[in-house]
């Protein structure tokens, strides 16, 4: 892994208002923030672990734990709560097993919540991966997770 | 700028050839909205069906055009014809469309929706003559779903960039004067006027001044700046420019959600295109002005569109506000000057530069200039994304645009979560800064969102604190641990445990979260509560007294059940139930188990049994409680 660091590194100057450009590369490449970048980077920047670390658990964006192969990310914004967004998400806590925030055991499914999607007008929203799906309903939900090994 | 100039010209003459085609063209809307409906099936079909029938076509993918229920859109011009736009098309009738246009050479009427020509075609109106568009004025929109947004030569044919240049050729204060004659205020929410801003930051000396575009949209039920983003991306980059000039920045920062990467993946194209045709770097355009954008991503706090709060994330810090002043138009990023603009603001300028502060005082009223974009979403007919003058009555906007809500209208949350719900009372309040503020609510960036008698306004006041409070920062006490209090007692109303006290508890906490909070975002907060308490407290007190939730979505509160009379037994709903709460045999009437049952709706929005929904289901509010 450090090797793939060092070549993240490359690109991003060695300044402290670096962190999160680089902590979002981090993750891009191992899904992840790993235990052994955070002490990587600190090198790096020169800034102690403790701060990456109360950095990186203040945006919602950031996760310490491996993720699953796919990511089912159910919007809660205004307009998808208003149309029933919410039994979506408790639908999926229930059929996978998990709650929000949790991987599944298989690690086949990521479930997390997000702000808002900002496709309002088709409410509500389900991501999977990078597809967005439209105008969504539990049933339609269910078998569309059928589709995703 | 004579390199422009030829450039410009060139790109007159692009844009004329697709005017005056000679290949069938299809435009396809494939902004995030566009794609979420299945715009790239769509695409990859259509260049499917060129390639078997052997036709020369082309297709452009263009941004969003603002009336979303109709997506996904698809519009198709034939040499010599007005172009003709189709809704809601899927693969089948795709193929009908481009069957009866690109091989029989005559519209689909059955599935046009509008044509972009001046009068009807073939019997389909005029697009702008529609209901949703004809009360709209496109200013910040004008190019949305017209042009493709990752051509920089589509941007120049429609005069892109020549707000830029005009403004070059002024001295940087007159830029602000006209800025100033504009009266166009803050589009982020708050309404400050954009020239004051920039007069403080033009005066703090400084060698090194930052502008920032905020496109931190984090607001649930708002997409304006993302879709203004992704269909006309360079109009907000020549905003920045010219913001940049009049302040005297160098740099420029795009500040933007990382869940909107269409949106990052069109401004680094566009920032790209710039560069190569002078429009970035130094001397630019043979003037003085020397100017960077670069692009920082956002990584999930929506704290972070308060301005402060977005300047500790650029510096790599947690997202938390600090107190003001300073403000940032004397010291922000790094301590240097920082004029930080909203998306639409910025969006805004290039036409006001191009055309002068005149033409912009005819739209509007008196203080509150021009358009303002709002996006239209919830319980109405038709959603989108829509522009209007200030000073449209909610009325207009709710009925004459959107069509209308087809249950009875209960309530308008204007400016999301630190906005506030408005009741039928309000309907002819013209939608401006100061009205929105006297009627205790909020321009806020510009969600709208509906709501009918299904909705349960308590319940939209705990979503929208329980939103705030998970997204507070933490850092002053009356926003941290007061909104939390908050929610408890509202989740306790919720469940059917409330008591008469709660209500002014919410007043007193509300009141004091407003007055005692650091920043923007803990003294709105309580807006939604407050608001709600004030018009609807009514409903409040059904749930506390009564265990009565006249909208049924407070789950404690309600409860489904067959009606064994009316049931056919057809067993749809058995089929819709994802616990099998429901079961019985075919043509018996079902029993539904309420201890499976999770109140999700599916069996009720399934029930057709006498073409009414929900006929032999019932959802029945608690009895009255004891």
């Amino acid at each position: 892994m450090p090797e793939v660091i060092e070549v993240i590194f490359e690109k991003y100057q060695r300044k402290p208002d670096q962190l999160i450009p680089i902590l979002q590369n981090v993750q891009r490449e191992f899904g992840y923030i790993t235990p052994e970048s955070v002490k990587h980077i600190s090198r790096y920047l020169r800034i102690s672990e403790n701060q990456i670390f109360g950095v990186s658990s203040f945006y919602a964006q950031f996760r310490f734990t491996a993720p699953g192969r796919h990511s089912v990310r159910v919007c809660l914004g205004t307009a998808c709560h208003v149309r029933g967004g919410a039994t979506l998400l408790e639908m999926l806590e229930r059929e996978l097993e998990i709650v929000c925030g949790e991987t599944t055991p298989d690690r086949r499914f990521d479930l997390e919540r997000v702000a808002c999607l900002g496709c309002c007008a088709l409410s509500p929203v389900v991501q999977i991966d990078a597809d967005i799906y439209s105008r969504m309903t539990v049933n339609k939900l269910s078998e569309l997770l059928k589709q995703y090994e | 700028m004579n390199k422009l100039k030829k450039k410009i010209t060139s790109a007159k003459k692009k844009w004329e050839g697709i005017e005056n085609n000679k290949e069938p063209i299809v435009y396809i809307g494939a902004a995030s909205c566009g794609r979420a409906a299945g715009a790239l099936e769509l695409i990859s079909e259509t260049e499917k069906f060129i390639k078997e029938n052997n036709i020369s076509a082309r297709v452009i993918q263009v941004g969003c055009i603002g009336p979303c229920y109709l997506e996904p859109l698809v519009d198709i011009k034939m040499p010599g014809q007005p172009r003709v736009s189709y809704s809601n098309v899927n693969v089948r009738t795709l193929n009908n469309i481009l069957k009866s246009q690109l091989l029989e050479g005559v519209p689909f009427t059955k599935a046009a929706i509008g044509n972009f020509g001046s009068s009807a075609f073939n019997g389909i109106p005029p697009f702008y003559e529609l209901p949703m568009l004809k009360p709209q004025v496109r200013i910040v929109l004008r190019n949305c779903g017209l042009i493709d947004p990752e051509d920089i030569d589509q941007y120049l044919a429609m005069e892109g960039y020549q707000g830029l240049m005009n403004a070059l050729e002024m001295s940087p204060e007159d830029v602000i004067g006209v800025v100033r004659q504009a009266g166009i205020r803050g589009r982020g929410g708050a309404g400050f006027p954009t020239f004051k801003k920039w007069t403080v930051c033009r005066n703090t000396p400084g060698e090194q001044k930052y502008l920032i575009c905020n496109a931190d949209e984090g607001d649930p039920g708002a997409f304006m700046n993302r879709s203004l983003i992704e269909s006309d991306t360079h109009a907000v980059l020549e905003g920045m420019m010219i913001a940049g000039y009049a302040i005297g920045a160098s740099k420029g920062i795009v500040y933007i959600r990382a869940e909107y990467p269409l949106a990052i993946e069109r401004l680094k194209t566009a920032i790209k295109q710039m560069k190569e045709y002078g429009l970035l770097g130094k001397n630019i355009l043979g003037s003085t002005f020397n100017f960077d954008i670069t692009i920082k991503e956002g990584a999930g706090a929506f704290v972070c569109g308060e301005e402060t709060a977005l300047i500790a994330s650029i510096e790599g810090k947690r997202g938390m506000p600090r107190s003001r002043p300073p403000f940032p138009a004397i010291s922000g990023l790094f301590g240097c000057p920082t004029i930080i603009n909203n998306v639409e603001t910025l969006g805004t300028l290039p036409n006001i530069l191009r055309n002068g502060a005149e033409w912009y005082n005819r739209f509007g009223k008196e203080g509150n200039r021009g358009t303002k974009t709002f996006s239209l979403v919830g319980k109405i007919r038709r959603t989108g994304l829509i522009e209007v003058q200030l000073g449209t009555t909610l009325r207009e906007i709710i009925f004459d645009i959107g069509g209308g809500v087809q249950k009875p209208f209960k309530a308008i949350q204007t400016g999301g979560p630190s906005g506030g719900c408005l009741s039928e009372e309000f309907l002819d309040l013209a939608v401006d800064y100061e009205s929105l503020a006297s009627a205790g609510s909020i321009m806020g960036s510009g969600g709208l969102i509906i709501m009918d008698e299904d909705t349960c306004v308590v319940d939209v006041a705990k979503y929208f604190l329980d939103f705030t409070q998970k997204e507070s920062c933490g850092k002053c006490i009356p926003c941290r641990v007061g909104t939390r209090h908050m929610v408890e007692i509202l989740e306790r109303i919720t469940h059917g445990e409330g008591v008469p006290e709660d209500l002014l508890t919410l007043r007193t906490l509300g009141d004091t979260i407003k007055k005692g909070s650091l920043c923007g975002l803990g003294q709105t907060a309580p807006n939604p509560v407050l608001t709600t308490l004030r018009y609807f407290r009514n409903e409040y007190l059904e749930h506390i007294k009564d265990g009565l939730c006249r909208a049924v979505v407070c789950k404690d509160l309600i409860e489904y059940r067959v009606i064994k009379e009316k049931c056919t037994g057809c067993q749809s709903c058995v089929k819709a139930c994802p616990t099998g709460a429901i079961s019985g045999p075919r043509s018996e009437p079902h029993n539904l188990d309420k201890t499976k049952c999770i109140k999700c709706r599916s069996c009720y929005e399934i029930c057709r049994f006498e073409a009414i929904a929900g006929d032999a289901i019932v959802i029945r509010t608690a009895e009255k409680r004891s």
